[in-house]
């Protein structure tokens, strides 16, 4: 049925008639375009000159613009240009485009030194923002907080049972997993290299302080954040995104004290437990390798970790995770709460979560590790 | 050739044999058969749940079905190859009962994406394509910079509609596309639909619960009950059935309402 458009220039008279015949349709656009570019030129011409499209054997929105648009660039010159020819089926379609005002589409801006400047700067400015937006949220958080403890029956028990169970209790064997292997990473590096110097036993030493005091909670904590943080920042965003979180606010309730606090609650309680079983996994796993691989008996082992680590070593380690549970939650709950309608932003805000939920989780064990240092832990 | 178009018209553009689709041990639809003729506007109606949508989907191949047969402009969707399927999905478009808008387009994007993918043309020709679809669905040329999230309810479904008709579809399916606007709005749409209907040449494929819809925009109506077609015909066939829920359906206090 298709069969290839054209557009002939023939002399009436003194008349030209442009006759378009063929398939005018959105598959032949690009040829169309062509054509009808080139007839535009004859818009100079003194003849009058009129469209004949009664040889037309199928037209549909793209072709009817087109014959559109070469009509309207003809009339731009001296002459009025027609469209003759028309039959019944086509002539509402022909009468719809014609209604079509030609607006100029604004291109996007390009990109210039002053733009990227004022990026910079802007993202410069929006740090302040984000502390701000961080500061407000852990504000706001401990008001629901204290209003939960002057009435201790609005607090949302079974919802803080269930996140704990997403966030503490699903991600044990992962947890495990990963930090069972980290330990056996470091006993073998560990005795690898101290082998030189004939102090194997010493890995030991390593593995306890390193593993209780820094490696348990840090590597548990990146692990939160990018498995729980992220959660809870796609789920707030997709509430905000169905105006959920606005239809909790209309009921009278705030959803800082629906949502947010009882994850923020399963988080803090979560991390301690999370961080104590990944520092007994790495513990145990190194010191399987530090008996496989280093020839350490298990006894051996036990004794010179009785004497390399003390309490101060594991509290140092455990009193950091629900602080940086705290941090992680508010990051997430910040940015899940920052989402607006699209699926990009819910995307940017669910990247950015775990970004800034690690980069903060580090900056917080640099300060830890200042305070312990100086009083002396 | 005029075999062919003889033929063209006289076969119907949708044709539905024996589908039956289950979910888990519920069956939604059970050899049910239904044909849409090229160039009318078909109203489906039928109770919340009776799987009107269902069938929708399964027709435009998103709910896999069980058994039966589907032919769409003559194609066997079932037997056909990737190519083929690939030229009857540019020959329909489909409105979303949510508008189903990409949220990080502008409406612009969101109308040229189509064309995109599949023509080649011009920026400068799809950018006055997409202004000619936005005065065709009632709607200003300002509103093609906005996103998805900043239109209101009407408007994101004239921008699906809009998108839906980028590649000049000769079938289009609309799933509740009244559902949740105003009456004038509605019926606003009801013409917007007729009228595209008339300009190009459209088969419509509209499952509805607006009364107002039935009268005033549809060709043929056509009920869906215990998984099958339980009436197909004009709007004065439904009125005379006796099919208890038609009678509720077409007989009931807003119907009286619509029809004084």
């Amino acid at each position: 049925m298709n069969s290839d458009p054209k557009l002939e220039r023939i002399a009436k008279g003194n008349a030209l008639a442009l006759c378009a015949t063929g398939t005018w349709t959105a598959s032949f656009a690009p040829v169309l375009e062509r054509m009808v570019a080139d007839a535009e030129k004859l818009a100079g011409t003194p003849q009058s000159i009129f469209i004949d499209v009664s040889e037309v054997a199928k037209l549909d929105t793209f072709g009817a613009w087109l014959i559109e648009r070469l009509r309207r660039s003809l009339t731009k010159g001296p002459v009025e240009a027609q469209i003759a020819g028309l039959s019944a089926n086509y002539s509402s379609l022909v009468d719809e485009v014609r209604r079509v005002r030609a607006t100029a589409v604004v291109d996007s801006s390009p990109i210039t030194i002053t733009g990227m400047l004022e990026q910079i700067g802007r993202a410069v400015a929006g740090v302040g923002g984000t502390i701000a937006g961080l500061v407000d949220m852990l504000g706001a958080v401990l008001a629901a907080w204290f209003r939960v403890l002057i009435h201790p029956r609005s607090f949302r028990l079974t919802s803080t049972v269930h996140h704990m169970e997403q966030v503490c209790w699903r991600a044990v064997p992962i947890i495990v997993l990963i930090t069972f292997l980290i330990g056996c990473i470091i006993a073998q590096q560990g005795i690898f290299h101290f082998r030189r110097f004939g102090a194997d036993i010493f890995v030991v030493d390593m593995l306890g302080v390193l593993v209780l005091r820094e490696i348990g909670v840090l590597l548990v904590a990146i692990m939160v954040a990018g498995r729980s943080g992220s959660a809870y920042t796609a789920e707030l965003g997709s509430m905000k995104m169905r105006e959920e979180i606005d239809a909790l606010r209309t009921m009278g309730f705030d959803p800082i004290e629906v949502l947010v606090l009882p994850r923020m609650m399963a988080l803090v309680l979560a991390l301690p437990i999370l961080a104590f079983l990944g520092a007994m996994a790495a513990l145990y796993g190194g010191g399987l390798v530090a008996w496989l691989y280093g020839g350490v008996e298990p006894e051996a082992f036990l004794l010179r970790l009785r004497d390399a680590i003390s309490i101060d070593h594991f509290i140092v380690g455990i009193v950091k995770a629900p602080v940086m549970a705290a941090v992680i939650g508010i990051v997430a709950c910040v940015e899940g709460l920052a989402v607006q309608g699209s699926a990009e932003s819910l995307g940017q805000h669910t990247t950015a979560s775990v970004v800034k939920g690690i980069f903060f989780v580090i900056v917080m064990d640099g300060v830890f590790a200042i305070f312990f240092a100086s009083i002396g832990m | 050739m005029a075999g062919e178009a003889q033929r063209e018209t006289s076969d119907p553009i949708i044709r539905v044999r024996d589908i039956t689709v289950q979910f888990g041990a519920t069956r939604v639809l059970d050899g049910l058969n239904l044909d849409v003729k090229r160039g009318e506007i078909l109203g489906f109606v039928g109770p919340s749940g009776a799987g009107k949508s269902v069938l929708t989907r399964t027709i435009i191949g998103l709910v896999p079905k069980i058994a039966g047969s589907i032919e769409v402009f003559g194609v066997d969707l079932d037997a056909s190859n990737t190519s083929q399927r690939r030229n009857v999905e540019r020959r329909w478009g489909v409105l979303f009962q949510q508008g189903a808008l990409f949220s990080s387009l502008t409406v612009r994007q969101n109308i040229q994406f189509p064309m995109r993918e599949y023509l080649r043309v011009s920026q400068r020709l799809m950018d006055e394509i997409t202004m000619a679809k936005l005065t065709m669905v009632g709607l200003k040329p300002e509103v093609a910079e906005r996103f998805p999230s900043e239109l209101s309810g009407g408007m994101i479904k004239r921008v699906a509609l809009a998108r839906a008709l980028s590649l000049d579809p000769d079938l289009v399916f609309l799933d509740e596309p009244t559902s949740g606007l105003d009456p004038i709005g509605a019926g606003d749409f009801d013409d917007l639909v007729r009228t595209l209907q008339r300009t190009l040449g459209l088969t419509v494929f509209m499952v509805t619960h607006d009364l107002d819809s039935l009268y005033t925009a549809c060709d043929r109506i056509a009920v869906l009950g215990n998984g099958k077609i339980i009436a197909a015909g004009s709007i004065a066939d439904m009125q005379a059935s006796q099919h208890p829920w038609l009678r509720q359906y077409f007989h009931g206090k807003r119907a009286r309402a619509v029809m004084t």
